[in-house]
């Protein structure tokens, strides 16, 4: 399935059960370097647009927010030694965590990749 | 440099340390004991001596070089207050605390009184407290004390504390330590917070409003009186950061105006050293409505002109040991007391004619977001020359090269790629102009070969260095 | 008279570039109804008057009277060097390192202390310090709070009771709770302890030697609080540090205290600085500033102010805490007073406590009805009853310029005989022998 975005730069992607979380690629460039990345707890329950993990780069700080409301299942663990992979691939290895128990209808209230590219021309 | 541990040689020892006049105790219990020694540096006095001499010579200072640092009032540090504040290095304060303590340290109780007595009639305030050890240690006893006074009306409901988006970010940190929640308001083209999204914000559940006038813009906010009067008209209280009060000295007490609670910088406006990023003083005054929710204990004036040191028994508790960084208040006694009340008046016009000569000689060659007079200081925006690819930063670096402190760069943080320069008063305008040749000069170096700036600086014992590295590697001390 | 230098031409210039009739024009901006009402203070005066009047307050400061309290504040040596190293202008006049090319005097200093209070504490990782003792055991309480998402510290009372009270101030205003466990006797009452600590608790707090002068083995507290998930915070006294196990060897995630015995005048209460130190895991929970190795360009070792996305100045009302200055000068004496001790030196100034404090203990319990309550070891400090009320006595000592100790009525109700006794290095055989005649002489009178 295809990535969808929100206002706040954040990307979410349905596999099946799954739907994975990261930040987007210009959210990663306008950071900066980032020192690190502060994941979530496996298991937490958020709601669409809540807080749900934290970034950090060396003279910035940002929330990263929930795209669907949901359930924790995974994080990607990789990115407490090498937080430098969401510079890299901030839409692909640099995802941040997967969620489940999700409402895939929630979709609705994000961006696909094109609006998303036009949301960013605009900015 | 080689770092003092480096330096250790194993066996080689520094200053002797007292004989032993009693017998040897028992050993000290093995279970209890440490398993060797710290490994503290092994270096002889004269190794000591160089390594922090030498270090010494690798920092900028106020007294080697000029420091026109933004919101940090780097004044000259007056060497006579430090010869006061020397004085008392003896006084041991738990003397104070003992039974029949307190006529044996008079004089340093006397000191206390006196400077809380200055404090509270330059701010306008009925009572001061100076145990608060830094500004926003201040900040946090201030909106400690306010929470105390709603609570002590019953008025639980109030969970929310205003600041303006221009506010130091001790502000709202402070609030939230003192269990409060933030509300920020944005800055209104006009320089000021948004007076209307102020007005609609405020409601009987805010404590409290957080101000700092003149605001992190240099700029005095003529709406002060009414930002309080809304304030007190929804039962919430105002709370004024004093960093900037340098710029008022003498022609506006925030008391005055309004204001219920202040907190002053006696680092700042009172001419104490910054040591390096401290200590400082963070002395908070307050209404009369106010004054039993200071922290305990008190200096009191007794009947017969001594002083005591009083329980204050319906007050936040202790926010420090004992009466605060008595040292440095003793430094901001001995300068208030030189200058006195014409010396005091002359710092904040002098500091807001040097601010205002020194923006409009710069305004040519920098974008200055709000074209008005400003007050102690005044903010820039390097956004001109980041259409040649120059950042603050850049001009900043390059101003360390040519021997000058760097201005605060992006703060405040609704400017975009702020300067934002403090000459403060004690600085002579031929200092300022070499300063002013200099920025024109980087100005003109951002259209012809930014590539210079970029590469500053050149001079120092190191070029710019790699924070992303520092921030990853987290390598906080030297690995045995 | 004052500090500014503009000359009358200088002004009339100066204002002629901005544009301005007169200095007062610049304050146009201030509505005249907001206009100071008063401005009250007497004149300016000369260096020489100043200090005629401040001697004055400093000659009745009590600074002749043989001091045998602590309760937290110790009269220890500080060697000349340290002195005149900070007194140097290039480390007092600047500001916080923002700028760490021309700052590394500063930074390199802050990255040797922070190594200095590891290897001090056995912990691996430092801040650059905090205001004092009371506040960094308050911080440490917050810092236990974040790292566990508990709401609930257990305070061993026989923590130095200001510090208890810093602490009660700092949770309350976050709905935080702080139970207190009363010792037994003069020791830690480490059973009662380990009883409080259940799944809701962020951390134990201990003093050590706590405020009775007791030193005590946290090693089985620091266990039963990992297995539920708590800290252990240990307050401990640096000079101590010397002789006594630390607190990473007796298992604590976060080591706090009061440095001012570390080269830091007693000075009326201040400037001193406090201390923090924990397991690199807490790291980014540290509040305060952090100093960090790093290179530049061209691979030269250097130091700057790191993880600084913590804090205030960035993350605002979420920053892991408000503070903005450290204690950088008074860090920096504490530095030099380790260094230029020494190792040895450091060691044998921990023992030099600990045998003076032995034989004050010994000569101070041969008097009738005096005896120490202590049961255990102690290192620099112990606690005596003296058989009657301790603050008359203490009292009438003071007004023979001996302060005896510190009666422990006004803090522990029920304790108004005892009296907590400290003799450090400073404490000569014969001062001791005095306080020993007086107190015999005050009580068999």
């Amino acid at each position: 399935m295809a990535k969808f975005f929100t206002k706040e730069h954040e990307w979410v992607e349905i596999e099946g059960a799954l739907a994975t979380v990261g930040i987007s690629e210009h959210a990663a460039h306008e950071l900066g370097d980032i020192t690190f990345v502060e994941l979530p707890q496996v298991g937490k329950s958020v709601k669409q647009f809540d807080t749900l993990a934290g970034i950090e780069s060396v003279k910035a700080a940002s929330d990263i927010y929930a795209p669907l409301s949901g359930k924790v299942a995974q994080v990607n663990s990789k990115l407490e030694d090498a937080p430098e992979t969401v510079n890299e691939s901030a839409e692909g290895e640099g995802w941040i965590c997967k969620m489940e128990g999700f409402d895939a209808a929630e979709l609705g209230a994000l961006m696909d990749a094109a609006a998303y590219a036009e949301y960013l021309k605009g900015m | 440099m080689q770092l003092i541990y480096e330096k250790s040689m194993p066996g080689r020892t520094g200053v002797r340390i007292p004989l032993c006049d009693v017998p040897q105790a028992q050993p000290f219990p093995e279970a209890l004991r440490r398993k060797g020694a710290a490994g503290l540096p092994e270096v002889s006095e004269l190794d000591l001596v160089r390594h922090y001499t030498n270090l010494s010579r690798r920092n900028f200072s106020v007294d080697t070089n000029f420091y026109p640092l933004g919101s940090c009032t780097m004044k000259y540090n007056a060497k006579i207050a430090e010869d006061a504040g020397g004085l008392f290095a003896q006084c041991h304060p738990v003397l104070a605390l003992l039974p029949g303590g307190e006529k044996l340290v008079q004089g340093p109780l006397s000191l206390v009184h006196g400077l809380e007595q200055q404090l509270a009639e330059i701010t306008g305030m009925d009572e001061v407290t100076t145990q608060p050890l830094a500004g926003a240690h201040g900040e946090m006893t201030g909106i400690m004390v306010i929470a105390a006074y709603h609570r002590a009306r019953g008025d639980n409901k109030r969970k929310y504390v205003i600041v303006p988006d221009s506010s130091h970010g001790t502000n709202p940190a402070s609030a939230a330590m003192a269990g409060y929640q933030i509300v920020t308001i944005p800055t209104a083209p006009y320089g000021d917070m948004d007076l209307d999204l102020y007005r609609a914000a405020m409601n009987d559940e805010v404590a409290a409003v957080m101000m700092t006038c003149p605001n992190t813009l240099g700029l005095f906010n003529p709406h002060i009186a009414e930002i309080c009067a809304i304030a007190h008209e929804a039962g919430a209280l105002t709370y004024y950061d004093g960093a900037n009060l340098n710029a008022i000295l003498g022609k506006v007490r925030p008391g005055d105006v309004g204001f219920d609670v202040i907190h002053v910088n006696l680092h700042k406006t009172f001419g104490t050293p910054h040591g390096g990023g401290g200590p400082g003083s963070g002395p908070v005054g307050v209404k009369k409505g106010l004054i039993p929710y200071l922290p305990t204990p008190r200096v009191a004036k007794k009947e017969d002109g001594s002083f005591g040191v009083e329980a204050h028994p319906e007050g936040i508790g202790r926010v420090s040991d004992f009466f605060g960084n008595f040292g440095v208040m003793a430094r901001a006694y001995a300068y208030i007391t030189l200058l006195g009340r014409e010396g005091l008046i002359e710092v904040s016009e002098q500091a807001v004619l040097n601010a205002n000569y020194m923006m409009a000689r710069l305004k040519e060659a920098y974008d200055l977001p709000f074209d008005k007079t400003c007050m102690h200081e005044c903010v820039f925006s390097a956004s001109r020359q980041l259409k040649d690819g120059v950042h603050a930063i850049d001009i900043a670096k390059y101003l360390i090269d040519r021997g000058y402190h760097p201005p605060t760069v992006y703060f405040p943080l609704n400017v975009k790629e702020a300067i934002m320069i403090e000459p403060t008063e004690t600085e002579s305008k031929e200092t300022m102009d070499a300063f002013i040749e200099v920025m024109l000069e980087a100005a003109k170096l951002a259209q012809e070969k930014p590539e210079l700036l970029h590469e500053a600086p050149v001079t120092m014992p190191v070029g710019r260095l790699d924070e992303t590295r520092a921030a990853r590697a987290q390598q906080v001390c030297c690995e045995q | 008279m004052g500090y500014c230098p503009n000359t009358p031409d200088d002004i009339r210039e100066m204002l002629a570039v901005i544009g301005a009739a007169s200095v007062e024009e610049l304050f146009s901006p201030i509505p005249a109804e907001l206009r100071a009402k008063s401005f009250d203070l007497p004149a300016g005066m000369s260096e020489f008057e100043l200090m005629r009047i401040m001697r004055q307050k400093a000659a009745t400061g009590g600074a002749d009277v043989t001091p045998f309290i602590g309760a937290g504040i110790y009269d220890h040596v500080i060697p000349a060097a340290v002195d005149h190293l900070s007194g140097r202008a290039e480390f007092y006049t600047a500001y916080t390192p923002y700028q760490p090319e021309c700052s590394q005097g500063t930074l390199q200093a802050l990255f040797e202390y922070q190594t200095a209070i590891c290897r001090l504490t056995g912990m691996e990782a430092s801040n650059a310090s905090l205001y004092d003792g009371g506040s960094a055991v308050a911080e440490a309480a917050l810092m236990s709070l974040r790292i566990t998402g508990r709401n609930r510290v257990v305070l061993d009372a026989s923590v130095n009771p200001l510090h208890r009270e810093i602490v009660r101030g700092y949770l309350h205003g976050l709905s935080a709770e702080a139970v207190e466990v009363a010792p037994a006797g003069c020791a830690c009452d480490l059973e009662r302890l380990m009883g409080s600590i259940d799944a809701e608790c962020a951390a134990v707090i201990v003093q050590n030697p706590n405020f009775f002068g007791s030193v005590t083995d946290f090693s089985a507290l620091a266990e039963k609080a990992h297995q539920s998930g708590a800290l252990l915070i240990v307050s401990c006294y640096p000079i101590a540090l010397g002789l006594v196990a630390t607190p990473g060897e007796m298992g604590a995630d976060i080591a706090v205290g009061e440095g001012q015995s570390l080269g830091n005048a007693p000075s009326f209460g201040g400037p001193y600085f406090g201390f923090i130190a924990t397991r690199k895991s807490y790291i980014r929970n540290l509040p305060g500033r952090i100093v960090g190795e790093t290179v530049d360009k061209q691979g030269r070792r250097g130091y700057v102010l790191t993880l600084q996305a913590r804090e205030q100045h960035i993350k605002r009302h979420k920053a892991t805490s408000n503070i903005c200055s450290n204690q950088s000068l008074c860090a920096l004496r504490g530095l030099i007073f380790c260094a230029a001790i020494g190792k040895k030196g450091f060691s044998d100034l921990a023992r030099l406590n600990y045998d003076k404090a032995e034989y004050a203990k010994a000569v101070v319990s041969r008097i009738k009805g005096v005896s120490v309550l202590n049961c255990g070891p102690t290192f620099n400090e112990f606690t005596v009853s003296l058989g009657k009320d301790a603050a008359p006595v203490v009292e009438r000592l003071l007004a023979l310029g001996v302060a005896a100790g510190v009666p422990l009525g006004g803090y522990y109700p029920g304790m108004e005989k005892a009296l907590v006794v400290t003799v450090t290095e400073k404490r000569s055989k014969e001062e001791i022998d005095r306080l020993a005649s007086l107190l015999e002489e005050a009580l068999c009178s």
